[in-house]
């Protein structure tokens, strides 16, 4: 395939036009030593019924959910997106804009990204929402920098619960690693599958900066974030709560609720799909007052020279292209077409979808988590409230995957790789896409 | 043009209501009707009141609703959009289909390995082929954009450097450089040391050699530079970094003009990123998704992130055991779906077909550079490479500026080049063609920029009040981020 319009007339013209024989002329002022080895060795091109067909063939030897049965949660998850969803966001008009520097061409994806940050604003009950960064992850990254930020220099104790995202806090430890003086602790879970709040109490004091806690934490569990915020504020730490699976906010109590000072996750549950990972977006909320300290792009609502409401983005002086090494942060695009399915997606969930969404969920994993508890060899791990995910433990979980492969069922994620004190123990979602005649071959299956 | 339009013949879609401000309480899209009793078995301490403040519409006014704001932006499928340094070229549509094939996009990531090994095979063959382009050893598809692509590069430069015994403490950045490069230098923990470009608007070796010193942990250069010039001491530069025990960071967001013509592992460079959304055509989908995979040589491979993919016989596995590596930098596999439309891209230009993207973006930039050369004042009088830059110097005798002149381009239908960038340019105006424009369309730009330019000599003021024809005039920035309002709030 080519996608250059160019005739050999169309060429011969505007070399004629520019003034040269030829268009390696062009580049003669590249040092011949590297023009010499520039070549490209690569396969030539394909048509596109043949990218089509390696692509497909490609595809098949990935276990589509759908074809397989997947109880697979741990960050990403397998929910319903509405059609409209993606008819909105294969609009070339949104895919294929930059980033609105322009706002008078741009109000499409400029009022899209205001009603996003409006949308997750009420969601986690936030005063301040930016449009979107690249993932989860990446999001704890950006919370506890924030952090560092706000905090004063004497306070650079990081205390990370063990039950927030494995990779999430791999990912704060990259990021943390080169910045002077951060100090990384962890604090360990309890028998409820919950931050342990008196380990995490006898590590707060002055030198805290702030606490990162899941909110469902990685095990499905919901931690209660009341006591502590309490022992937060009174060691004058911030708490950041991180919220992998954001559709539990359809009924869970907002974190703005618990006074948490940062609310991030990641928004993949919300009209994304699972995509092997990425992209999704992740989300970021804070208080009004720290909305400066802010990193990522912000959109705000102003007026046109005819006084008529236009949105534009703002408080740039935050950002890189305008503050270079002194920015909150070097991010410079937001994840806009995943922030806008989810704003999409959202929308037509509505207040009382997005309720009975969270509900539906809620009944699922409840009714397959008591299944499995009969008659399957599966025990109980945690004792705490969840929402669509939970941890049980096998005999053999080696065994377990094999009988279930052969039904074209995963059953979960090994939870052994990331806490070798959970062996066996395997993390099981269930959402609304596992219909109860799935849920029933799962346990047949492992009962056998 | 200049008078506006009375209020009842003003476009149609010059106001929509903010979605919140639409729909009817207890109005839904969603409809479940299977039975579920709800488990009592969450703590009421625990459990939210209603969403306040959430839309409550039906699935046609939802539709409606985003379906005009769509109609409200500028987009490579509607205008010509020529803005620098950002590779605004066609986004294949194959590339889309693919991206939403079952087997790519509704998998789960941290499924068995044996289960996603079209997905492992695709990402393996992406690092190589990448690795081939850039003439680099190793690449890293995790991160998510360039700026992350970056801040990985420079933790692997760090990690590097530690263990050779000091990490050192500057970055030297260019005084032409994207702002992410020192930003991305002070979030790994280095102070930033900014050099100038020479007259010709490009780096001196000798004025690189002068600020190099054993301090110096890495050189962070753009080639071409964001003046679209290619930086032809290079050889040189990288020379002087190494004898001193630095290290070279190449800034890959144009790597459009030099594909199959010079190859940055040839010119001495560590580490690079390249930006997927710009040269290997994934849409930018209004500000992100991208990716911004990184390459390296040989001698920083063993610190590149986590998981590793590597083949063992005809299958492929993940290696999360690498004791030097910098760790993570995002979850699961970085943008997996930005990836895979890039890898179809490649796969069906191929080796020659990416020459011939590079060599027609040079020809096109090239060709705006010459039409446009006596109507505007030229930053360099250089040999451009995909992208060229002017200023507003000429139009400025009128009291135009270069944000006027943008601002009047939207009313002939194009997106303005990118404006004020690099910061070395006086009322700088950036225009990158890409490849994939025809000449038509060229001369189609030339002619409403020749057309601004005589409207500002004979009347400033249509050019000062633009944009006439958009759904709203000029916003009033300075008011938004003085009394930010980020957010609707119920009036109730």
């Amino acid at each position: 395939m080519r996608y250059t319009p160019h005739t050999a007339a169309d060429q011969e013209r505007m070399l004629r036009e520019i003034g040269v024989e030829s268009i390696e002329a062009l580049y003669h002022h590249v040092p011949k030593t590297l023009r010499e080895r520039g070549k490209i060795n690569l396969p030539p091109g394909m048509s596109e019924h043949a990218v089509r067909k390696r692509l497909a063939a490609l595809a098949s030897e990935n276990a589509a959910a759908g074809d397989w049965s997947l109880f697979l949660g741990g960050g990403i998850y397998n929910h319903f997106i509405p059609s409209a969803v993606d008819a909105v966001i294969s609009r070339s008009e949104f895919a294929t804009s930059y980033t609105p520097y322009q706002p008078e061409v741009s109000q499409g994806t400029l009022q899209a990204l205001f009603e996003y940050q409006t949308l997750i604003c009420q969601l986690t009950g936030m005063e301040v929402s930016n449009a979107a960064v690249y993932d989860g992850a990446s999001a704890t990254a950006e919370a506890v920098l924030m952090s560092r930020r706000i905090q004063p220099a004497s306070r650079r104790q990081v205390l990370m619960s063990r039950s927030l995202h494995p990779q999430y806090r791999a990912v704060v430890r990259s990021y943390l690693k080169n910045l002077h003086g951060v100090i990384l602790e962890e604090i360990p879970f309890d028998s409820t599958g919950a931050t342990d709040v008196n380990r995490l109490a006898g590590q707060l004091d002055e030198r805290s900066m702030c606490a990162v806690v899941g909110y469902p934490n990685f095990f499905g569990v919901i931690e209660d974030l009341r006591p502590i915020q309490a022992l937060c504020a009174k060691a004058g730490a911030q708490l950041i709560s991180v919220t992998a699976e954001p559709l539990s906010l359809g009924l869970l109590k907002p974190p703005a609720e618990f006074g948490v000072d940062i609310a991030v996750g990641e928004g993949q549950s919300l009209g994304v799909p699972m995509n092997l990972g990425g992209p999704a977006f992740g989300f970021f909320a804070c208080q009004k007052k720290s909305v400066r300290s802010m990193p990522g792009r912000l959109v705000g609502e102003t007026v046109d020279s005819e006084g008529r409401r236009g949105f534009v983005l703002t408080l740039a002086t935050r950002e890189q292209h305008i503050r270079r090494e002194k920015a909150t942060s070097n991010i410079c695009t937001s994840q806009t077409l995943c922030a806008l399915a989810a704003t999409v997606f959202m929308s037509l969930m509505g207040k009382s979808g997005m309720r009975r969404l969270a509900e539906i969920n809620l009944s699922r994993a409840h009714q397959a988590r008591a299944r499995l508890l009969q008659g399957t060899g599966l025990a109980e791990v945690f004792s705490g409230p969840y929402f669509n995910e939970f941890v049980l433990r096998a005999a053999n979980l080696q065994e377990l995957f094999a009988k279930c492969a052969a039904e074209k069922i995963i059953p979960g994620i090994s939870l052994e790789k990331w806490y070798p004190d959970l062996k066996d123990s395997l993390l099981v979602c269930v959402t609304e896409m596992n219909e109860k005649e799935e849920i029933e071959r799962l346990v047949r299956t492992i009962a056998r | 043009m200049s008078e506006p339009l009375p209020d009842n013949v003003r476009p149609r879609t010059a106001a929509t209501k903010l979605i919140f401000e639409s729909g009817s309480p207890g109005r839904s899209a969603f409809i479940w009707p299977e039975e579920e009793k709800v488990p009592d078995a969450i703590p009421s301490s625990l459990m939210r009141r209603e969403i306040g403040g959430f839309p409550e519409l039906g699935e046609l006014e939802t539709l409606r609703h985003f379906t005009r704001l769509s109609q409200k932006n500028f987009s490579i499928e509607s205008q010509f959009y020529p803005l620098g340094s950002c590779t605004m070229k066609y986004n294949p549509k194959i590339n889309e289909v693919i991206a939403r094939f079952p087997g790519f996009a509704q998998v789960h990531p941290l499924a068995p390995s044996d289960l996603l090994q079209g997905a492992l095979a695709l990402l393996f063959g992406m690092e190589r082929m990448l690795a081939e382009i850039s003439g680099m050893e190793h690449v890293s598809l995790q991160p998510s954009a360039g700026a992350q692509g970056e801040l990985t590069g420079l933790m692997l430069i760090r990690a590097c450097l530690t263990e050779r015994g000091n990490p050192r403490k500057k970055i030297i950045v260019p005084d032409t450089a994207h702002g992410t490069n020192p930003a991305s230098s002070t979030l790994c923990g280095y102070e930033v040391v900014q050099i100038s470009s020479n007259d010709r608007g490009v780096i001196d070796a000798a004025t690189l050699a002068a600020a190099m010193n054993e301090d110096v942990a890495a050189v962070m250069i753009t080639n071409p530079n964001t003046l679209g010039l290619f930086e032809t001491d290079i050889e040189a530069i990288t020379e002087r970094v190494h004898s001193r025990g630095g290290m070279v960071y190449l800034d890959g967001a144009n790597l459009n003009a030099l594909m199959g013509i010079a190859k940055p592992g040839h010119m001495g460079v560590d580490v690079l990123h390249m930006n997927l959304h710009k040269t290997f055509s994934t849409p930018h989908g209004g500000g992100g998704p991208g990716a911004g995979p990184i390459a390296v040589r040989n001698h920083l491979a063993e610190y590149l992130p986590v998981p590793r993919i590597v083949a063992a016989g005809n299958r492929f596995e993940l290696q999360e055991d690498s004791p030097k590596s910098i760790g993570r930098v995002r979850s699961f596999f970085g943008n997996f779906g930005v990836i895979a439309r890039a890898y179809a891209y490649i796969l069906a230009l191929g080796g020659e077909g990416l020459e011939d993207v590079s060599r027609m973006a040079l020809l096109n930039a090239n060709y705006i550079r010459k039409k446009l050369e006596k109507t505007y004042h030229l930053a360099y009088n250089e040999p451009c490479m995909h992208e060229c830059i002017f200023t507003d110097r000429l139009q400025q005798r009128n009291g135009v500026s270069t944000l006027d002149i943008a601002k009047r381009l939207l009313d002939y239908g194009y997106h303005p080049p990118t404006i004020y960038f690099p910061l070395v340019v006086s009322g700088a105006l950036m225009i990158e063609p890409t490849e994939t424009e025809t000449v038509e369309t060229l001369d189609g730009f030339v002619e409403a920029m020749v057309a601004i330019a005589q409207e500002a000599k004979n009347n400033p003021q249509l050019v000062k009040s633009a944009p006439h024809t958009t759904p709203v005039k000029r916003l009033d920035e300075a008011r938004a981020a003085r009394k930010p309002v980020l957010r609707w709030e119920s009036q109730s």
